[in-house]
């Protein structure tokens, strides 16, 4: 019994953490899809954290909080867009180049209008998400097994949690079964076959690029206002490339990038859980080494150990008609 | 009376210095197969890319129907019922047929209802053209005949009435060719228009009823194709007159040179391209390697010039081994006789922004000649250069210009002309007159007939049949990486066809 107590906690802190990983991953892959790679994800969630954090505590609205965090997502989405769409430049340099000005301004503009430190102030009920609990979720709690699975791991998370696993087969909906996501999945592969049909690609990209905006808002926005009350410094902590890592893992499809969200997620869980707890036989566990597995395994995966992940083919490359 | 389907009124069109299309002045006929033809660089594809909207004219008029439009982009030309099928085809390789004719036509927001009706309509197509193919194949396990046939339905979906085909029959066997002419027929029975861009004359003479010769930009003249030959079309083509056919001597074959045993090459995903491949080059003998490009004929000279490393197998180079399945040293393999004209001389056989004279040495610049201590000669490099030059009429005569700034046909010659002069004994060339123009042709092949009368041992690969049987002293035919029949160079195109579409090559090899 305490065994199976210790498993729900492991996994509800698992749910936790994947949050911002699906929200950031699924945002990958909508630009990624679209032929547009983005190293930027964490300098996109990092600056969506400082807008909910530093709006909220103004305004005292949550949503506000969220409307400015995927505002100021999609800003910084459409200058990644316009330096790697409009302008063909390099994309890595353009999403590393978005991942230190966020880094540095942030910092910055949180001093120069809080003075803490680069923190915003500390957000009241109000100002962030409240978890939402499901019906009887109280009333079944006692039930052996399905009653803490129910109570403790299905019920009790935010919104944005329902809404980042929602977005799941949403975004899958919106790939395989529309208009928008045939020829955006057909700009990622061969934009010429775009083009010659008549559609735009520029046009195609651009928006592809405004879409993972407004979820790499959503991501930032659970971090400032939901997991934590607050904005707090490089408070993405890399789950950006994390994401990045875990769109590779999943090979570019929708219910993949949950699992391996999940996965790493667990593995994330598991090193807090871990901490100065040595495993029978194996020991003590560097935290680090745990911190590092979601890299090892990609590189493994990109080794060609587990699969093969076959990316975009016109991933990386500006469109140029071809004289 | 004969209605016009498309008229293109003093087309002009520059890219920066570039006169791409002059003053181009054109009727197409409705429910006629209208050639073009050109040279490379002539300018058929710039002005078919105006017409389909790629690009815009800097001047002049198009009338579809004897109304002028006014097209700004390819969704224009679909509206004005043009389509066209690309030469590097237009298609997304991991969806399947139905999502790429669907795409940019798909009807609705939601895909459901317009993949009902997609499937629908691609089975009238297919039943009134006679273009079969499962609407659930994914592009890129179809082979390249059926991609092509996709191209098509493409464009018939969207109600394209005048199809425009640039250089459709590049990467089609024989067979998948003749079979592409019977629907272009079948096409201009149903009252369709169609346009052929080729260089290929015999093409022009089999299929259309009207063609139009460019040259440098110009439209110089339009014919009746059943009132002109091949001989004029070529000399309009060049601007002067052009032998065709190769003056070649009998071969008197000496020693072995190279000796191909048993080998075979996985590529890069493990798929065996060279399957046991063995044969003999002599000196003094044109040995040609014939096939559909892919076949495994790449490979084969990568591995026998030291650039990819075979599975099994051996070479003997004058009677010595060359370590196939080890480390082949290509510069070692140079010293021993071996030259190599590789089939992309963009990628592998030059340095596009080095200047000529550099390319001129590239991999044979540890010769004494062009050293000075541990320094580069230039005097010397760029006097060589010259005479290089000179020998091979490589034009414009400057040694120091960027070797991207000389035209496919020059750039060839440079390679052609540092591999040839140190008189190795072996010469393997991979499509030696790819994107080359015809005078340019003339010129290349005559040096290689020359080469092998020299006797020098001479290993041709090329897509091109004609190429093939026109300097093969022995021809080898390649197919899904097996050599599948050897032919004289007097053996009919169709028998040459059929091995390398691999019908008969079975029969053969299972005998």
């Amino acid at each position: 019994m305490d065994f199976f107590h210790v498993i729900v906690v492991l996994l509800e802190s698992t749910i936790r953490v994947s949050v911002p990983l699906i929200f950031a991953a699924l945002a990958g892959l909508f630009t990624e899809r679209a032929g547009v790679f983005d190293i930027g994800l964490e300098g996109k969630m990092l600056g969506a954290a400082f807008a909910a954090g530093a709006v909220a505590a103004v305004t005292q609205s949550v949503w506000m909080g969220l409307l400015a965090a995927i505002l100021i997502s999609i800003a910084l989405s459409l200058v990644h867009g316009y330096a790697s769409i409009t302008q063909r430049g390099n994309q890595i340099v353009s999403g590393v180049a978005i991942n230190f000005i966020v880094a540095g301004s942030t910092v910055i503009l949180g001093e120069a209008w809080f003075r803490q430190g680069g923190r915003t102030p500390a957000l009241g009920e109000g100002a962030r998400f409240q978890v939402v609990n499901l019906p009887f979720a109280d009333s079944i709690r006692e039930i052996p097994i399905l009653g803490p699975i129910y109570s403790d791991l299905l019920s009790g998370h935010f919104l944005l949690t329902y809404i980042a696993f929602a977005m799941v087969p949403v975004s899958w909906w919106i790939l395989y079964r529309t208009r928008f996501g045939l020829r955006l999945r057909a700009v990622g592969e061969n934009p010429g076959a775009v083009d010659t049909a008549g559609i735009s690609v520029i046009w195609l990209r651009y928006r592809a690029v405004i879409c993972c905006g407004i979820l790499c808002g959503f991501a930032g926005a659970y971090l400032s206002l939901a997991m934590t009350a607050g904005f707090v410094k490089g408070m993405t902590a890399g789950k950006g490339y994390i994401a990045l890592a875990a769109l590779i893992f999943a090979k570019w499809r929708p219910k993949n990038i949950m699992l391996a969200c999940l996965l790493f997620g667990f593995l994330d869980a598991l090193a807090i859980r871990l901490q100065g707890n040595p495993l029978p036989l194996i020991g003590q566990v560097p935290v680090q080494l745990m911190q590092a597995l979601p890299y090892i395994l990609t590189v493994i995966l990109l080794a060609g150990f587990i699969g093969k992940a076959i990316p975009p083919k016109a991933g990386g490359v500006p469109y140029v008609k071809e004289r | 009376m004969d209605d016009i389907a498309i008229e293109l009124r003093g087309i002009d069109k520059s890219f920066g210095p570039v006169h791409a299309n002059k003053n181009i002045n054109l009727k197409v006929r409705k429910g006629t197969i209208h050639g073009i033809i050109g040279e490379n660089g002539a300018g058929k594809s710039t002005l078919m890319s105006i017409l389909y909207g790629f690009y815009q004219a800097d001047s002049g008029e198009i009338l579809v129907d004897g109304k002028a439009v006014a097209i700004r982009d390819p969704n224009a030309a679909i509206a004005a019922g043009i389509g066209m099928v690309h030469q590097h085809f237009m298609l997304v390789e991991n969806f399947t047929v139905l999502e790429n004719i669907m795409l940019g036509a798909e009807d609705s927001q939601i895909l459901n209802k317009g993949i009902a009706k997609a499937r629908v309509e691609l089975k009238r197509l297919e039943r009134e053209y006679a273009l079969e193919v499962d609407p659930d194949a994914v592009i890129e396990e179809l082979p390249v005949g059926l991609q092509q046939r996709v191209e098509i339905l493409k464009a018939l979906y969207r109600r394209a009435d005048i199809l425009i085909l640039d250089e459709p029959t590049g990467v089609l066997t024989p067979a998948e060719a003749d079979h592409l002419f019977r629907v272009l027929e079948q096409l201009k029975s149903q009252g369709k228009t169609v346009i052929l861009i080729t260089h290929k004359l015999r093409e022009i003479m089999a299929i259309t009823d009207e063609v139009s010769v460019m040259r440098r930009g110009e439209m110089v003249a339009t014919r009746t194709t059943a009132e002109t030959s091949v001989e004029e079309l070529a000399e309009l083509m060049v601007g002067r007159r052009v032998l065709l056919r190769v003056e070649k001597g009998e071969a008197k074959p000496g020693d072995v040179k190279l000796a191909v045993e048993e080998l075979t090459v996985k590529d890069g995903r493990g798929v065996t391209m060279v399957d046991n491949v063995s044969f003999n080059l002599r000196a003094g003998e044109i040995v040609g390697i014939a096939g559909v490009a892919g076949n495994g004929q790449s490979e084969l000279l990568e591995a026998i010039s030291g650039i990819r490393r075979a599975v099994s197998g051996s070479v003997l180079l004058n009677g010595k081994p060359i370590e196939v399945t080890g480390h082949a040293d290509p510069s070692e393999l140079r010293d021993r006789g071996l030259a190599h004209v590789p089939e992309d001389r963009h990628h592998v056989g030059l340095v596009l922004k080095f200047e000529e004279c550099e390319n001129a040495i590239l991999g044979y610049h540890h010769d004494k000649r062009y050293l000075n201590g541990v320094f580069l000669n230039i005097d010397a490099i760029r006097k060589d250069a010259e005479q290089r030059i000179a020998e091979y009429d490589i034009r414009p005569p400057n040694p120091r210009l960027k070797t991207a700034n000389f035209s496919g046909g020059n750039q060839q010659k440079i390679v052609l002309a540092r591999e040839m002069e140190r008189g190795p004994d072996v010469l393997i060339i991979g499509q030696p007159t790819r994107g080359v123009d015809v005078g340019a042709i003339e010129f290349i092949h005559k040096r290689i007939i020359e080469m092998r009368d020299q006797g020098m041992a001479v290993l041709l690969v090329s897509v091109e049949l004609d190429e093939i049987r026109a300097l093969s002293d022995r021809i080898l035919v390649m197919f899904a990486g097996r050599v599948v029949g050897e032919r004289n160079p007097d053996a009919t195109e169709g028998e040459l066809g059929l091995l390398m579409a691999g019908v008969e090559g079975r029969k053969e090899a299972a005998e």
